[in-house]
């Protein structure tokens, strides 16, 4: 990991620290290798779970001394009681599940509260290497090809609020980051079009 | 044999018995007046005595868990995979205790010991132990070893069970739990499979209602086709379509009821090899343990209320294939636990093998074990130690 990256990581946990209360439960949806659970469980004294289903992220998690559990997002929730846990996590994944909308009906039904974070596609760059080039685009944040990505449910942020309020999901905060996670004053501006990844606090109390 | 004792074995080692004149209580409300335990130690115990880690075995295993007892061994211990200086419970770190259950075969007093009031074998007449008995006895084990809380309680299959039983019989005395290819309780298939297994001992005309040592003979056929029934119940309808598909033995069909397939004779000799080294008695007796294993039964039936009595750290594992007891039963453990608000980490192990992958070298098995496992280490105390 380089120190880019490295850097990239600490700004993404310390945007989703602040919405996460000290001493709370959280669970962790496609959790990686447990760096955000353990980086929470230090500075935020959190418990919680993370779902995986890599193998190599698992055992990562069990290095990282965090509560991994396998299991497969697409598959349900049902394990999990309804209000449980205080805070359920999903970083980056959003795009990826099988039903993003259904996904979050259970992130509300075990949560009391749920932080969400994905790419936004209607990005200003996006929106023209699509216009310019006519093909899928591709970056950074979006490395894929149209047939191997694994995010397979691309959205905007506009496209995600109005699908929160057709929900009646509440939107308590939202931050809206360049892809190393820094604010700008331009994003301020125009966060549809100039921010690359949001970071929405969601409830539905 | 080992011409050479590998670099990550544990080498020879020599079994320790140890006497118990205290009597037991055991489930049953019968009492064992005295016993021995069989046992043996990997590793050092250091000042504090807080580095140990207790094997337990499951329905056909032993104290011989690791290592060799003579040069002349042709294969180590039944897990020696795991258990050895850099394996994944590490000697080099861990005082390793395994042991022979109560009711065993294998130099633990059982069926095959003398009973002390009549000074012949026990026989039939051994008590019914159960699983918290098996616990009760390991945890003495540990008081004679000056043990007070173990760094980590491990067990597959049956010996997953004691674990369980451990973390809510003695919460205070483990620190993690590694509960392995195990279930909550045996479902009714389960049940029904060791009754096939316990009918062909009962019946076969040498068991002599267990009474077979005085006839001088041994229930070899019943032992034989008991084994021959769990160990296909132990592999997966693909391992066993890779081993042998429907590869004959001379290459044709002889119209013959004679074994003609592979996997026939194959279930003969592991049947065979079975019937000649286990006495029938523990093969009753340790089925009988798995059948009433239900540690949630004396709550309710709520596997929550009584899983939240555990005080330790969970690691529970199970395998793709094996059916015997399925990743759902182990879902079900880990389940339990994350509503009992406990620590826990579950993996599901792509394999093959069915029920004994949980014996066997696979990488990714052996990784998140080792990765676990030093999580163990890294929660040993330090200092204080004389």
């Amino acid at each position: 990991m380089n120190n880019h990256d490295f850097d990239n990581l600490r700004d993404d946990h310390a945007l989703i620290q602040h919405g996460v209360k000290p001493g709370s439960q959280v669970l962790d949806l496609g959790c990686g290798d447990g760096s955000l659970l353990k980086y929470l469980q230090q500075h935020k004294n959190v418990r919680g779970y993370g779902l995986e289903i890599n193998p190599d992220n698992i055992t990562a998690c069990i290095r990282n001394g965090v509560n991994v559990i396998e299991q497969d997002l697409d598959k349900g929730l049902n394990n999990f009681e309804d209000g449980s846990i205080d805070t359920v996590i999903m970083t980056q994944a959003l795009q990826a599940v099988e039903r993003p909308d259904l996904l979050l009906d259970e992130m509300l039904r075990i949560g009391k509260e749920a932080i969400v974070t994905f790419p936004n596609f209607g990005y200003w760059r996006t929106r023209f290497y699509l216009l310019l080039k006519g093909r899928m685009p591709m970056s950074e944040t979006l490395p894929y090809n149209w047939y191997d990505t694994p995010n397979i449910h691309m959205c905007t942020f506009r496209d995600f609020e109005i699908l929160c309020r057709e929900k009646n999901i509440r939107i308590l905060n939202k931050t809206v980051v360049d892809d190393n996670h820094k604010h700008h004053w331009t994003i301020r501006l125009w966060p549809a079009m100039l921010g690359e990844i949001a970071v929405y606090h969601i409830t539905r109390r | 044999m080992p011409e050479q004792i590998p670099n990550d074995s544990v080498g020879l080692v020599t079994p320790q018995i140890h006497h118990f004149d205290q009597p037991l209580t055991l489930r049953s409300g019968r009492v064992l007046p005295s016993y021995d335990l069989v046992y043996e130690t990997y590793g050092e115990l250091n000042a504090d005595k807080s580095n140990a880690v207790l094997i337990c075995h499951a329905l056909s295993g032993d104290h011989h868990a690791a290592g060799y007892h003579s040069m002349d061994d042709n294969k180590p211990g039944w897990w020696d995979s795991a258990i050895g200086p850099g394996k994944a419970i590490d000697t080099n770190r861990f005082f390793v205790v395994a042991l022979n259950n109560l009711g065993g075969c294998s130099g633990s007093s059982g069926p095959i010991s003398i009973n002390p009031d009549s000074g012949k074998p026990w026989g039939p007449e051994f008590p019914i132990v159960a699983v918290r008995d098996w616990v009760t006895s390991q945890a003495r084990l540990a008081d004679v070893l000056g043990i007070q809380q173990w760094a980590a309680v491990v067990g597959g299959s049956l010996g997953g069970m004691q674990v369980l039983r451990w973390s809510i019989q003695y919460p205070e005395r483990l620190r993690h739990a590694v509960v392995i290819a195990s279930a909550p309780k045996l479902s009714a298939q389960n049940i029904a499979f060791n009754e096939v297994a316990r009918q062909a001992i009962a019946k076969d005309p040498e068991f002599h209602d267990g009474n077979y040592l005085e006839h001088n003979t041994l229930p070899k056929t019943g032992l034989m086709q008991a084994r021959m029934l769990g160990h296909l119940t132990y592999l997966s309808d693909d391992a066993m379509k890779q081993k042998f598909g429907r590869e004959l033995k001379e290459g044709k069909l002889n119209y013959s009821f004679a074994p003609e397939f592979q996997v026939e004779s194959y279930l003969h000799y592991q049947g065979e090899k079975f019937s000649t080294r286990f006495d029938a008695n523990t093969y009753m007796l340790m089925t009988k343990a798995l059948d009433y294993f239900d540690p949630a039964a004396d709550y309710d039936n709520d596997l929550v209320q009584c899983l939240s009595h555990a005080r330790c750290e969970f690691l529970v594992l199970s395998f793709t294939t094996d059916w015997r007891f399925s990743p759902e039963r182990s879902q079900e453990i880990v389940d339990a636990l994350i509503h009992a608000d406990k620590n826990v980490s579950y993996a599901c192990i792509e394999s093959d093998n069915g029920h004994d992958a949980f014996l066997l070298p696979i990488p990714r098995y052996l990784d998140i074990f080792s990765a676990y496992m030093q999580r163990v280490a890294a929660d040993i105390p330090t200092g204080g130690g004389a």
